[in-house]
């Protein structure tokens, strides 16, 4: 067994300094109740049964993983001190905290762990499942875990944070039916905050966990979650000091700029490193002309980004020039650029053969929209507009979420907005919507488009298990390179929520999980 | 026909109507695309098959529709109102936790709208075409025509950022007040900015409508007679010109105590009041089905109610009603 040494040396620094940005504030204060907003309600806050965003909010505050990831996406100590992986990327070495309690009061051991990854992520985590399938944990120790692979799975590393890999308690969920445990309505956890109150329609009550392994830590007394329905009131909320903390879609992004101004709030778009959001619209790839390769780069040569960003956007965006996200370390902007040029996107469609008619028309397709808001109806009326230029018309299908997800999930659509989490690594986040074994209809967050080249699902193939980093950068340049050349959908801008919030909180972003890490070391400065 | 037998046809109607709305809106909310387990997914971010296909089969949503519509219906009879899917909770208790908060908010928008909405159409009737008149007629027309959100957006600007007098939403302080006392205040202080946008859109409509029906009756020739027989003209005007000015106002007042339960959606959004108009449209978004269905139900009983209501008060107003 071999460490790794990047690993392990940034395993000691987290150790010794737990949270890099309390240097700038040394004094931290005990106390305090910290008022955040939520919208929607969640259907559930257990980890892993529920991984909906307004579920993530509260539940990383209650549950933890085995690691947590800083900005850049480097593994940081949680539940697990220190950890090792073998040369050949087979086995993974786990070190826990010694002395960590679940709510409850039972101790949390290495069987807590066992059982999470072989039994309880590997049922029911939508995401996770295929992940952990791959890895079979076992005990050495009530302190040590190993995970053993058959083939080297690269991204592992990077999958054991609380969204992905949440702990759950064995003594509670083992040998029962996970979604129907009575003790789901009350989760426990090992977090800083232990779950107190649910009163629906009104706020999560979350109190200080006093036995939290971090000694001295949480520093805020207890947070609500307060669930305020209308934009324009949320927003009114963070104004008057009634809400101290929003984030994501909370705000509509036309207020950002006018609370941004406030002398009592700050705004922060870092804190997405690892969910990395990219929106894009998907060319449903079975219907002509959006078969055609010059078609889709004549929408991508047709769309102004810059505008995209700076009008639709305010500026709460970056222009994507890829399927990778650029906050990610296997980011490569040396890709074929698409810079707005209406005449180039003429000349491609002339090439193609569809001619203006007497109408100055080319083409009819329809564009379903994503139905999340003012912005993105913005969004679809600037396409249609910019579309029309270059002769495509455009008739915009509006829905609502139950809709859209059924019409995407059955191929019923010639042109669909989207945005999607890509993840902290490329085969978890990125792939799944270009390979050719993801096209499956009736499900969504796959291959909707139907995109097929047998390159780039060798490559992917290849980068799951090449276990070198530097390696693994050579396979996605070139994977970067194919797909942008072959423009399977049409990305448009990387989304930079803003998390809005009241200047006496501090410590709000501290690492790549942003607004969705524990908040052991938020806390408030009296009035 | 005896008073029982007319009874037991009205129970029959009641309950043919209330098995014809269940089936309707079961057969209406099943026609909407996509399904609980899809508004999941695509809020999660992720759909793995064997995820999805567990959570169709737990809520029963793999069997065939008319199964689903019997075993529904089966459950209705036995006054189940089933399970939500999304909440993962029974639906009575959701609705029931609701309830008080609504029928707080729209009893108390009912009320003020129907009393402040007599008095003032009484007094422009009297005042016809002085400036009285046109100032009430102006101010309900502005309240009428605009949008009820709008207009709650507004009182929140003034009312609570502006003056900061009262809270601008919720149904409770952050930190509720120790006693009941206090605790009951509070909520009347949150009670005050949705009652009151919620009830001048009705204030409009009664004032307007009792102005109207008031004038129209003054000119009768019973009204000309009790002048002659020399009453005061304040009995006049009470026991003789509104009462009978009343009978379109309480129709509508019924259709609108019918609506009670329901109507108050946007209220309900914008001052984050947790009622159940709100649980409504959530479920309607996040297609829960059992919910929404449960909620269509309660509405429909509340309605065939306050239609009986209506038409005891209306025999009360004009007893020439009861007896036809």
């Amino acid at each position: 067994m071999q460490f790794r040494r990047s690993f392990l040396l940034t395993a000691i620094v987290g150790c010794t300094l737990p949270a890099g940005v309390m240097a700038a504030d040394p004094q931290p204060t005990r106390g305090g109740t910290l008022n955040s907003i939520l919208w929607p309600e969640p259907p559930g806050l257990v980890l892993g049964l529920w991984v909906n965003s307004p579920t993530l909010l509260p539940a990383t505050k209650i549950y933890e993983g085995l690691l947590s990831y800083d900005f850049n996406l480097n593994p940081q100590p949680a539940l697990a001190r220190s950890w090792e992986v073998s040369a050949d990327g087979l086995t993974y070495t786990f070190k826990l905290q010694p002395g960590v309690k679940w709510h409850d009061g039972k101790s949390f051991t290495a069987d807590d762990v066992v059982f999470t990854f072989n039994e309880f992520l590997t049922q029911v985590h939508p995401r996770s499942r295929t992940v952990f399938q791959r890895t079979r944990a076992s005990k050495i120790d009530d302190e040590t875990v190993v995970f053993k692979l058959e083939k080297p799975f690269a991204p592992l590393i990077r999958s054991f944070d609380a969204i992905g890999g949440p702990i759950v308690p064995a003594h509670i969920y083992k040998g029962t039916d996970f979604r129907n445990n009575p003790h789901n309505a009350h989760p426990i956890g090992t977090g800083p905050f232990k779950f107190a109150e649910w009163q629906r329609g009104q706020y999560i009550h979350l109190v200080r966990n006093d036995d939290y392994w971090r000694k001295g830590m949480p520093y805020l007394d207890e947070i609500y979650y307060r669930l305020i329905p209308d934009s324009a009131s949320r927003a009114l909320a963070l104004e008057n000091g009634q809400a101290l903390l929003a984030t994501q879609n909370d705000v509509e992004l036309a207020d950002v700029g006018r609370l941004k101004a406030m002398p009592h709030l700050a705004v922060e778009t870092k804190g997405w490193e690892w969910g990395a959001p990219i929106s894009w619209m998907t060319f449903n790839q079975r219907r002509k002309p959006l078969d055609d390769k010059r078609f889709r780069k004549a929408v991508m040569y047709a769309l102004d980004r810059n505008f995209i960003r700076d009008t639709i956007f305010f500026g709460l965006a970056k222009v994507a020039t890829g399927p990778i996200h650029s906050s990610s370390p296997f980011y490569d902007a040396n890709v074929p650029k698409y810079e707005y040029d209406p005449k180039k996107a003429e000349a491609l469609l002339d090439e193609m053969g569809l001619k203006r008619d007497a109408n100055g028309l080319r083409a009819n397709i329809k564009l379903l929209g994503l139905p999340y808001g003012e912005v993105w109806n913005r969004f679809n009326e600037y396409v249609k507009q910019a579309l029309k230029r270059v002769g495509i018309e455009v008739t915009i299908e509006s829905t609502d979420v139950a809709g859209w997800g059924d019409r995407i999930r059955n191929w019923d659509f010639d042109l669909a907005v989207t945005y999607l989490t890509t993840l902290s690594d490329p085969v978890l986040g990125v792939a799944r919507s270009y390979i050719s074994s993801n096209i499956k209809k009736g499900m969504l967050f796959n291959n909707e488009s139907g995109y097929s080249n047998p390159k780039v699902d060798e490559l992917f193939a290849k980068s799951e298990t090449t276990v070198d980093e530097a390696e693994r950068k050579k396979i996605f340049s070139e994977l970067q390179r194919i797909l942008v050349d072959d423009v399977p959908v049409a990305w448009t801008v990387e989304l930079q929520w803003p998390t809005i919030y009241n200047k006496r909180l501090h410590n709000v972003i501290i690492n790549g999980l942003g607004p969705n890490s524990t908040f052991a070391e938020v806390y408030l400065t009296p009035k | 026909m005896g008073r029982l037998s007319r009874a037991l046809i009205w129970i029959g109607k009641s309950l043919a109507v209330l098995v014809a709305i269940v089936v309707l809106n079961f057969c209406l909310i099943r026609l909407a695309p996509g399904d609980p387990a899809t508004v999941l997914a695509g809020e999660a971010g992720a759909s793995d098959p064997h995820v999805l296909a567990e959570i169709r089969q737990q809520y029963g949503l793999d069997r065939p529709l008319p199964e689903q519509l019997a075993i529904y219906l089966r459950a209705v009879v036995s006054l189940d109102l089933g399970f939500s899917y999304r909440n993962q909770r029974p639906v009575a208790d959701m609705i029931l936790e609701r309830l008080p908060a609504t029928l707080l908010l729209t009893g108390s928008a009912f009320l003020f709208a129907l009393a402040i909405g007599i008095a003032l159409g009484s007094a422009a009737a009297r005042r016809v075409g002085r400036w009285v008149d046109s100032a009430i007629s102006v101010a309900g027309l502005v309240f009428y025509a605009m949008p009820i959100f709008w207009i709650g957006l507004l009182f929140v600007l003034l009312f609570s950022v502006a003056l900061g007098w009262l809270p601008p939403f919720g149904m409770r302080s952050m930190i509720p007040p120790e006693g009941a006392a206090a605790r009951s205040l509070d909520v009347a202080a949150h009670l005050v900015l949705p009652a009151l946008t919620l009830g001048l859109f009705y204030v409009a409509v009664y004032a307007r409508l009792t102005r109207s029906s008031m004038l129209e009756v003054q000119h009768y020739d019973y009204i000309r007679t009790a002048r002659a027989k020399g009453l005061p003209e304040g009995r006049i005007v009470r026991a003789h010109i509104l009462r009978n000015a009343l009978l379109p106002v309480i129709t509508i007042a019924g259709i609108q105590a019918g609506q009670l339960v329901g109507g108050a959606i946007v209220v309900e959004t914008v001052f984050a009041w947790p009622g159940i108009g709100r649980l409504a449209f959530d479920g309607l978004l996040q297609r829960d089905y059992n919910l929404l269905l449960g909620i269509f139900v309660i509405c429909s009983v509340m309605v065939i109610f306050f239609n009986m209501l209506t038409d005891i008060a209306l025999s009360i107003a004009d007893p020439r009603i009861g007896a036809s």
